[in-house]
């Protein structure tokens, strides 16, 4: 089970998991409405979104608990369309564990072990290594309601991959642990990962717990993907006001989009705002479109009120702003401002930055470089 | 709630409570000295000591007779509903089917209708299929009645089955009777014990039904008891009385050891 | 769970149909041998005639035309009325000391209630035969110690009846309202309290009312159960305190007029539906079954 196992008729290029225009409606309810996703083989693949979304559901299908209601799945290049869960070789963390109270730590590994009928012999042997992988040797005979909420987890971690699945798949199965905990077991599940060189599916609301873990991100509204990208990309350049909403902090400038040239501005009222030539090229909005500009927090600068530029080479976008709340977070700043017309803004800032004092009170300009802006669609425009 | 009781409140209800238990309790309890006295008559206290009427009850094949009745009766009857009923609570609790709540008020109506109509009723039926009489007739009648309880126990073990544990088993490469005999069975196991003792119980205290199914030849003990208990007043009845409570009692004792065993999910 | 063959619900999700089928043994033994003695009875009433005649409910009339059949009826009525009624006085401050105690000693006061519950019904009765009894330990108590001349009549009357069917229903009383009570949460009544409310009004406003759903269900089913009690009545009652279900055994048993008995029968077993149908306007009948789960 050690280095880089990888099942048997894995086909590098092939994608280890498939989705094709995956439905699943509850009486008139989609709540999973044309999904496509690629997975490749030994990817760590996060489905991120706030719940209801349908990662969950998603997630289900896959196992194969849940029929789809239209659309295929094909894990391995292999459809699964009415094979049962219990035929699928998928790997699948719960996140209450589920494991059997009946059972000791290591009869629950040796399950899915005896179920394929392996050698007596052997399933000792593995079911060791696989609490070696998770550092529990030692406790196999203990009952799950004699370990520790960190411990159950490893061992239901051990259970879903003993047997080499060809995926492993993962329900928020750090949701029930305090921080410290779920810290130190995301990096754990992610090397282990690694190391068996699985490909995981991975379901979680908590975006900090994604950008840290995942190859890949897909990012789930209302039973659709929104976007699909590394953390980066979904950072930095966030398809929609959802997605720019949902990962991190963003500030949400309203207005109307005009195109000029390769580039254009977004009006709102007295001001206009240049947008750069690539950000409008990705999103493609016509004119006139109701659309916002979002920049993320460390992207501002505040300077002074009657500052009327930055500096001579950079072209930047400004707005005026009052500030309202000054925060000191440990290694950063974080302002609270507000803008003439009520819109709140946030500005983050590492502390040693040589910026003025600030208080709340202060008549400032906010600034940003025109290439640091992403123009969205705005739905609500 | 307690910190906001005044001390005379609260004794009070300690003492309705303490007198209640009292009430519901000890005079079940009285039979106990009156089987061990030593006098013909059933005076209070009992005068001397003696367990000449256990002697009794054990040598009169009035009394043997019935033991033996009964006892054969309530075994056959308590792993008939256990089965009967452990299908059903797998049924109704897992299975989709319309009409559910009929189903549900079927099951439990023996426990609702008033017991000398499910009476003359079998008697009625019965007595034209020539079974009454008969150890067959009693159980079938014993297992109508008893199975309720079965059903409501293993029912409830089932629901406080955390489901994911069965998805978990099939995710893990079990097909639904693997699942059902490595995951399901072994955790409504208590449930079914349980329900299987609580049968036991209904049919070894059952008279009413029993007084019209059983014949002079075939007769249950608490059918014994009641024949005797309106016309004789032989401290027998005490003994017979104490052993059904005895016997009771410590099925029930078991009951509670085995729920304690069910494992915490 | 499985992709089963079986049609499919509206709603999605595989289903299983499979599970449903084993629900059919005890189905099919059940109105085999549950529900067609019923209706057995219910065919006689309408068939069984002492003598000829071309009046399907003859019997029916026969039953309504004797006033001694009516003050059964009544009687039956009243008893079970008084039993609730009692049942309740003493159930309700039982449930509540259950509710307030410590989990340890409601587990205890739990068993209290439990062990009588399932303890022989015939047993308890004859046992209050013997405390009752003109010879029986109450009257030998009270004569020793000369508190009485003569022994008190305490068997073969309405009390008598009424100490044996009470405590033999108590339970029935306890375990609905206690049910309803646990899952009423504390923060009320401290809520109550903050809002400056003493504690028996705390207790009237707001918990009370709360745990009315435990006592109609609890007084149901007292009452329903106490409409059909035999054993008890026939031991310790007299011929003033006769219930219908001793008439309906007699008329089968010395008479053999099943006519009138089964004919009894179903006006006991309309009785008892009716008193449900009314009860369920106002509380769930799950609640009711729920609660005996949860002994």
């Amino acid at each position: 089970m050690s280095g880089r196992s990888r099942p048997w008729g894995a086909v590098p290029d092939r994608p280890a998991l498939a989705l094709r225009n995956l439905s699943k409606r509850f009486g008139d309810v989609p709540a999973v409405d044309g999904v496509d996703l690629e997975v490749r083989q030994g990817e760590f693949i996060t489905l991120l979104g706030p719940s209801g979304s349908g990662k969950t559901t998603t997630l289900r299908m896959i196992a194969g608990f849940t029929l789809q209601s239209g659309g295929t799945i094909e894990i391995d290049g292999v459809d699964m369309g009415h094979v049962p869960p219990y035929r699928r070789d998928v790997g699948m963390v719960f996140q209450n564990y589920a494991l059997f109270p009946h059972m000791t730590a290591a009869e629950n590994i040796a399950f899915p072990l005896q179920m394929r009928r392996v050698g007596r012999p052997e399933i000792r042997r593995r079911v060791a290594d696989a609490l070696a992988l998770v550092k529990l040797e030692g406790l196999g005979e203990r009952y799950p309601r004699q370990l520790s909420g960190g411990q159950q987890q490893r061992i239901a971690f051990a259970r879903a991959v003993v047997f080499n699945p060809r995926l492993l798949l993962m329900d928020e199965p750090l949701g029930a642990l305090d921080k410290k905990l779920r810290e130190a077991l995301q990096l754990e599940v992610m090397h282990i990962s690694r190391q068996l060189g699985a490909t995981v599916v991975y379901v979680t609301h908590d975006q900090d717990e994604a950008l840290v873990m995942s190859d890949r991100i897909a990012i789930f509204s209302k039973g659709r993907i929104e976007q699909l990208g590394t953390g980066e990309d979904l950072y930095d350049r966030p398809a929609s006001l959802f997605v720019a909403d949902f990962i991190g902090e963003s500030n949400i400038l309203r207005g109307r989009f005009e195109p000029a040239g390769d580039g254009g501005w977004l009006v709102r009222g007295p001001w206009r705002w240049q947008v750069g030539a690539a950000a409008a090229a990705r999103a493609s909005l016509g004119g006139g479109a109701a659309a916002a500009l979002v920049v993320r927090p460390e992207r501002l600068r505040i300077v002074g009120a009657d500052d009327t530029g930055a500096g001579p080479a950079v072209v930047v976008n400004a707005v005026e702003a009052t500030v309202r709340d000054v925060l000191y977070l440990g290694s950063m700043r974080k302002f609270e401002l507000v803008l003439p017309d009520g819109t709140a803004a946030v500005v983050r800032q590492q502390r040693g930055g040589g910026a003025h004092e600030r208080r709340p009170g202060d008549q400032v300009r906010l600034t940003w470089a025109v290439d640091d802006g992403v123009l969205v669609a705005d739905p609500h425009g | 709630m307690t910190d906001s009781w005044r001390q005379p409140r609260r004794l009070l209800l300690l003492a309705l409570g303490a007198l209640t238990v009292f009430f519901l309790m000890a005079p079940t309890l009285v039979v106990v000295p009156m089987s061990i006295t030593a006098s013909n008559a059933l005076t209070f206290p009992p005068e001397g000591f003696s367990i000449r009427w256990y002697e009794k009850m054990l040598t009169d094949p009035q009394w043997s007779n019935g033991f033996v009745h009964s006892a054969q009766v309530a075994s056959l009857t308590a792993v008939l509903a256990t089965v009967l009923g452990t299908l059903a609570a797998l049924g109704t609790v897992r299975g989709r089917f319309p009409g559910k709540s009929a189903v549900n008020a079927l099951v439990l109506s023996p426990l609702i209708v008033p017991v000398i109509i499910i009476a003359i009723g079998m008697f009625s039926l019965f007595v034209r299929y020539k079974i009454t009489g008969s150890i067959l007739g009693l159980v079938l009648a014993h297992t109508a009645l008893a199975v309720p309880f079965v059903v409501i126990n293993v029912a409830t073990s089932l629901r406080t089955i955390d489901r994911n544990l069965e998805l978990a088993a099939m995710n893990l490469g079990a097909d639904p009777l693997r699942t059902f005999r490595r995951v399901t069975l072994p955790l409504i196991l208590p449930g079914v014990l349980a329900g299987g003792l609580f049968a036991f119980i209904t049919s070894w205290d059952e008279v009413v039904v029993s007084i019209f199914l059983t014949s002079a030849r075939f007769r249950t003990l608490p059918v014994e008891m009641w024949e005797q208990v309106r016309q004789v007043v032989d401290p027998t009845v005490a003994a017979v009385a104490t052993t059904l409570l005895a016997v009771t009692t410590s099925l029930l004792l078991l009951v509670l050891v085995v729920r304690r065993q069910a494992p915490a999910r | 769970m499985t992709r089963g063959s079986g049609r499919r619900l509206r709603g999605g999700g595989p289903i299983v149909d499979r599970w449903a089928l084993l629900a059919i043994p005890l189905i099919a033994f059940l109105v085999a041998f549950f529900l067609v003695p019923l209706i057995v009875v219910s065919l006689r009433s309408v068939a069984d005639f002492p003598k000829p005649t071309d009046d399907v409910f003859a019997n029916y009339g026969r039953f309504f035309d004797s006033a001694a059949n009516l003050r059964v009826l009544a009687n039956t009525f009243w008893v079970a009325a008084l039993s609730t009624v009692v049942c309740l006085t003493l159930g309700y401050p039982y449930a509540y000391l259950m509710n307030i105690v410590r989990p340890r000693v409601a587990g205890l006061l739990l068993i209290a209630v439990l062990l009588p519950f399932w303890s022989s019904l015939l047993v308890r009765t004859y046992a209050w035969q013997v405390i009752l009894r003109d010879t029986g330990i109450i009257n030998t108590f009270l004569l020793d110690w000369g508190l009485i001349t003569e022994p008190i009549p305490l068997i073969r009357t309405t009390l008598g009846v009424m100490l044996g069917m009470s405590q033999v229903l108590l339970p029935f009383m306890v375990l609905p309202i206690y049910a309803v009570m646990r899952r009423i949460d504390p923060e009320y009544t401290k809520a109550a309290a903050n809002l400056g409310a003493p504690p028996f009004a705390a207790f009237r406003r707001v918990f009370l009312p709360l745990s009315l759903p435990g006592v109609l269900a609890g007084s149901l089913l007292v009452f329903v159960l106490a409409l059909g009690f035999y054993i008890t009545p026939a031991l310790l009652g007299s011929p003033k305190d006769t219930m219908i279900s001793q008439f309906i055994a007699n008329a089968v048993q010395q008479r053999l007029d099943w006519g009138i008995g089964s004919t009894m029968a179903v006006i006991l077993m309309g009785l008892t539906l009716v008193v449900l149908f009314v009860a369920s306007r106002f509380i769930r009948l799950r609640d009711v079954f729920g609660s005996l789960e949860e002994s």
